[in-house]
C-alpha cells in the first residue's frame, strides 16, 4: 500500500479498516494476548478421531484434568477402521484397540461419539458439515491435516498435533500467531469435464506444495461462487496440499441454503440471528492480501498429478515434465527422484498410463455429489478387465443417500466394489491398499510415496476423470467420453 | 509429563538430500496405530530404510549408516515435513534421538509439532544449507552446535549464525515451561471470553431438540 497523500485521507482510512474474512474471525477468537506472545484463540468446534487424540488423552489424565467444552467436541472414528461390512469385528488388532479407546475416552470425557457403528459415522470432514456443526465464523480445529475442508463455510479450520489436541480439550483454547492471507482468485467458468478438483490441482501445480506455507487461504472469484457447497470443500480440503494449513470461502447463499435445517445449525430466530452475522465475514471491499494469484477457469483441463507430491500434477493433454529442463537442481533432483519411483519416463504422456486400482472416496472426493458423477459414467458400463475399482462413501449418511439413489447398483454392476464409510486407502492405515507396485488413479489428496501402500504409485483426479479411467483401465480424459 | 528443555548441543551432521520431505515418509500412516507416543524409533523414515522382510537396506539409508551413527542434526531438503499433521513425526525423530532439522523451510503444522517436543526446525538460507549439505554428505564429524539462548548455530567452519524461531517457543523451551499451564493460568479471560461470545455450535444436542 502506498503511503498517503492528503487528498486521498478518505480512501486511505477505508483501506486501513477494511479486514478479510481471516481478519474478522480472528478479531472475534482472540481472548487474550500477552506482549511477546501469541494470541489465545477460542476455538468453536474441535473433532476428534481415534488416530491423534489417545495420546492428548493421556495426557489429560496425567495432569488429571478435564474436558473444558464436550458441548464444542465431538469425535468419530474413520482413518484406522475397515470398510468391510459392520457386522465383521476389527480384524486388526490395533486398530480395534485405538477405537476402543476412542469410546473408552469419549464416555470418560463426555465427549459425543459418532462411533464405528453409529448411523451418523463417516469421515471427520465429511460429518461435520452433514451434521450442521460446521457453521461461518467459527474457528474449527481437528488432528488432523485436512481440517481446511471446513473452510468452504467460511469458518477458520486448520489442522492441529496432537499436543495442541489436549490443549484444546483442557482450554478450548490455542496459542497461534496471526496468519497471513492469501487471495487466490478463480476468475471465469469451468468448461465440461473440468472440475472442482481440477482446480485445487492447478493451483497446488502452479503455487507448489511449500507455496502457501504461513498464509491462509482465502478462494475467491466467479468461479469459486458458482461451486456447490461440495465442491467448495473439496477445494478448501487440498488447502495444506498448497502448503497453507487453512483455506476458506466466504459464505453466501449456497453455503447458508445447504446449512439450513441441518441437525445441530440453528434454528427458528436463532438462524436468523445467525445468517445476518454470518452476512457480515466475507473480506470488505479494498482488503489487502500479503499475496494473490489469479487463475482462469476457462482455460483449464481436467488434472492428473504424475509424481509424489500433489504439486506434481499437469493438465490430462500433457506430458510428463523433464528434469533436464529444471533450472533449479534441487528441484531436478526431486523430479528424477518421483519418476524413477513412478516408473514414468520424461516426455511421455500421461494419457492411457495403464492404473491397476481406481480409489473413489476420502474426504476430498467421498461425498453425495462425487458420487453421482462417478456412478453417471459407469451407468450401464463395467470396468475394464483387471481393474480394481473401490468406492468408499465418506459417511455413513452419504451411503444411505447413494443406496436410497440406486448408486450402489450401479456401481455393483459395473464391477466396482461398494464399501462401508472410511478413510480407507487415501491413507491406507485399514488393510486397503495397493500392492508394491500398483498404480492408482484416485480421487484422494495424497500422491506420496507409499502413500496408498508400501511402493504404491498413486495418480490424483478428479471423481470424473477416475471413473472414465476406470472404464478403460487406462488414465482417460472424461472429455472424450461418449 | 514434563515439558521439554532445550539449551545448547552440538552433534556432527546427518544428510537427507530430499526436497518436500513428507510426514508418510517420517511415519508411514500405518505406524499411527499406536496408543502411546513412545516406540517409534524404527518407525522413522521405516520405508526408506527397511526392506520388506525388515533387514536394513543395502546401501543403508543414512540414520543406518555406521558414518552418521549417534549424530543429532539432520541436513534436509527445502520444505520438510510437509503434509500431514500427525504428531508421531516429532516423537519419532526424538525417539531417533534427532534434536534438529535444518532446512530453508518447514512445514506449518510440523514445525508447530517439533517445537512442542523440544526438536528445533531451524531454518537457514541456500547458501548454508548447501555448505552444510556437502559437510554432512562428506562424512565428516566435525561439530555444528546450537544454542537457543542467542538462537545461534556454529558451523564446523567457525562461522556463528544467527537463526528465527518464534520468541515465544524460545522462550518456553529454554525455561523447560509448558504451554498448557500459561494457558490455563488465563483461565479468567477464557471464561469472560466464554461469557461474551457463546457461539451457536453444539455438539451434544441438535437444536431442534433444544
Amino acid at each position: 500500500m502506498p503511503p498517503p497523500r492528503w487528498g486521498d485521507a478518505p480512501l486511505w482510512y477505508a483501506r486501513c479498516m477494511a479486514k478479510t474474512i481471516v481478519q474478522k474471525i480472528w478479531d472475534q477468537h482472540v481472548v487474550s494476548q500477552d506482549e511477546g506472545a501469541p494470541a489465545i484463540l477460542a476455538i468453536d468446534l474441535h473433532l476428534i478421531h481415534e488416530v491423534t487424540s489417545p495420546q492428548a488423552f493421556t495426557g489429560l489424565r496425567t495432569r488429571g484434568l478435564k474436558v473444558r467444552r464436550p458441548d464444542k467436541t465431538v469425535a468419530t472414528a474413520d482413518h484406522s477402521i475397515p470398510t468391510t461390512p459392520r457386522n465383521l469385528p476389527i480384524a486388526d488388532e490395533m486398530a480395534a484397540t485405538q477405537v476402543k479407546q476412542l469410546e473408552t475416552n469419549c464416555n470418560e470425557f463426555g465427549i459425543p461419539l459418532h462411533g464405528w457403528e453409529s448411523p451418523n459415522q463417516g469421515i471427520v470432514h465429511v460429518i461435520g458439515p452433514e451434521l450442521g456443526l460446521t457453521q461461518p465464523g467459527a474457528t474449527i480445529v481437528c488432528g488432523d491435516s485436512h481440517t481446511a475442508t471446513h473452510g468452504a463455510f467460511g469458518a477458520l479450520a486448520f489442522g492441529i498435533g496432537t499436543s495442541e489436541v489436549e490443549m484444546v480439550l483442557a482450554t478450548q483454547c490455542l496459542l497461534q500467531r496471526t496468519p497471513k492471507t492469501y487471495l487466490v482468485r478463480v476468475d471465469g467458468k469451468l468448461q465440461k469435464g473440468v472440475s472442482a478438483k481440477d482446480i485445487i490441482l492447478a493451483l497446488i501445480a502452479r503455487i507448489g506444495v511449500g507455496g502457501g506455507t504461513g498464509h491462509v487461504f482465502e478462494y475467491a472469484g466467479e468461479a469459486i461462487r458458482a461451486l456447490s457447497m461440495e465442491e467448495r470443500m473439496t477445494i478448501c480440503n487440498m488447502s495444506i496440499e498448497g502448503g497453507a494449513r487453512a483455506g476458506l470461502v466466504a459464505p453466501d447463499e449456497t453455503t447458508f441454503a445447504y446449512l439450513k435445517g441441518r441437525p445441530h445449525a440453528p434454528q427458528g430466530a436463532a438462524w436468523d440471528e445467525a445468517v445476518a452475522r454470518w452476512k457480515q465475514l466475507p473480506s470488505d471491499p479494498g482488503a489487502t492480501y500479503d499475496k494473490e494469484i489469479v487463475i482462469d477457469a476457462n482455460t483449464l483441463e481436467p488434472m492428473v498429478t504424475y509424481g509424489t507430491n500433489p504439486g506434481m500434477g499437469l493438465p490430462i493433454s500433457g506430458s510428463v515434465p523433464d528434469p533436464a529442463t529444471e533450472s533449479d537442481p534441487a528441484s531436478a533432483r526431486a523430479l528424477t527422484r518421483a519418476l524413477e519411483y513412478m516408473d514414468l519416463t520424461a516426455g511421455q504422456s500421461i494419457l492411457n498410463q495403464p492404473v491397476n486400482t481406481v480409489f473413489i472416496g476420502s474426504c476430498t472426493n467421498g461425498r453425495i455429489s462425487d458420487l453421482r458423477i462417478a456412478a453417471a459414467v459407469l451407468k450401464g458400463k463395467h470396468v475394464a478387465s483387471g481393474v480394481r475399482v473401490m468406492v468408499v462413501p465418506g459417511s455413513a449418511d452419504v451411503k444411505r443417500q447413494a443406496e436410497r439413489e440406486g448408486l450402489d447398483t450401479i456401481f455393483r454392476d459395473a464391477g466396482a466394489d461398494w464399501r462401508e464409510a472410511g478413510c480407507s486407502m487415501c491413507i491406507a492405515m485399514n488393510g486397503d491398499q495397493l500392492a508394491p507396485g500398483e498404480y492408482a488413479i484416485s480421487t484422494s489428496n495424497r500422491n506420496f510415496e507409499g502413500r496408498q501402500g508400501k511402493g504404491g504409485r498413486t495418480f490424483l483426479a478428479s471423481p470424473l476423470t477416475a471413473a472414465a479411467t476406470a472404464l478403460n483401465g487406462r488414465i482417460t480424459d472424461p472429455r472424450t467420453l461418449a | 509429563m514434563a515439558a521439554p528443555k532445550v539449551e545448547r548441543f552440538s552433534s556432527a551432521l546427518i544428510p537427507l538430500p530430499a526436497e518436500n520431505v513428507d510426514t508418510d515418509q517420517i511415519v508411514p500412516a500405518r505406524y499411527l496405530k499406536v496408543v502411546v507416543k513412545s516406540g517409534l524409533a524404527d518407525a522413522l523414515f521405516h520405508d526408506w530404510r527397511f526392506n520388506e522382510d525388515g533387514t536394513k537396506k543395502t546401501p543403508p539409508f543414512v540414520l543406518d549408516d555406521p558414518r552418521y551413527a549417534r549424530r543429532g542434526i539432520l541436513v534436509a531438503g527445502d520444505n520438510f515435513g510437509t503434509g500431514s499433521s500427525r504428531e508421531h513425526a516429532p516423537w519419532a525423530l526424538d525417539a531417533f534421538g534427532i534434536k534438529a532439522v535444518i532446512s530453508t523451510s518447514f512445514a506449518d503444522i510440523f514445525k508447530n509439532n517439533a517445537l512442542k517436543n523440544g526438536i528445533l526446525p531451524i531454518v537457514v538460507d541456500a547458501a548454508l544449507q548447501v555448505q552444510l549439505m556437502d559437510v554432512a554428505r562428506s562424512g565428516d564429524a566435525a561439530q555444528v552446535s546450537v544454542d537457543l539462548a542467542s538462537a545461534t548455530l556454529t558451523t564446523p567452519s567457525g562461522t556463528v549464525v544467527k537463526f528465527a524461531i518464534d520468541p515465544f517457543a524460545q522462550k518456553m523451551l529454554l525455561g523447560g515451561l509448558d504451554e498448557l499451564d500459561f494457558v490455563r493460568s488465563k483461565a479468567a479471560d477464557i471464561e469472560a471470553h466464554e461469557r461474551a461470545h457463546p457461539g451457536t455450535v453444539n455438539t451434544t444436542a441438535p437444536q431442534a431438540a433444544q
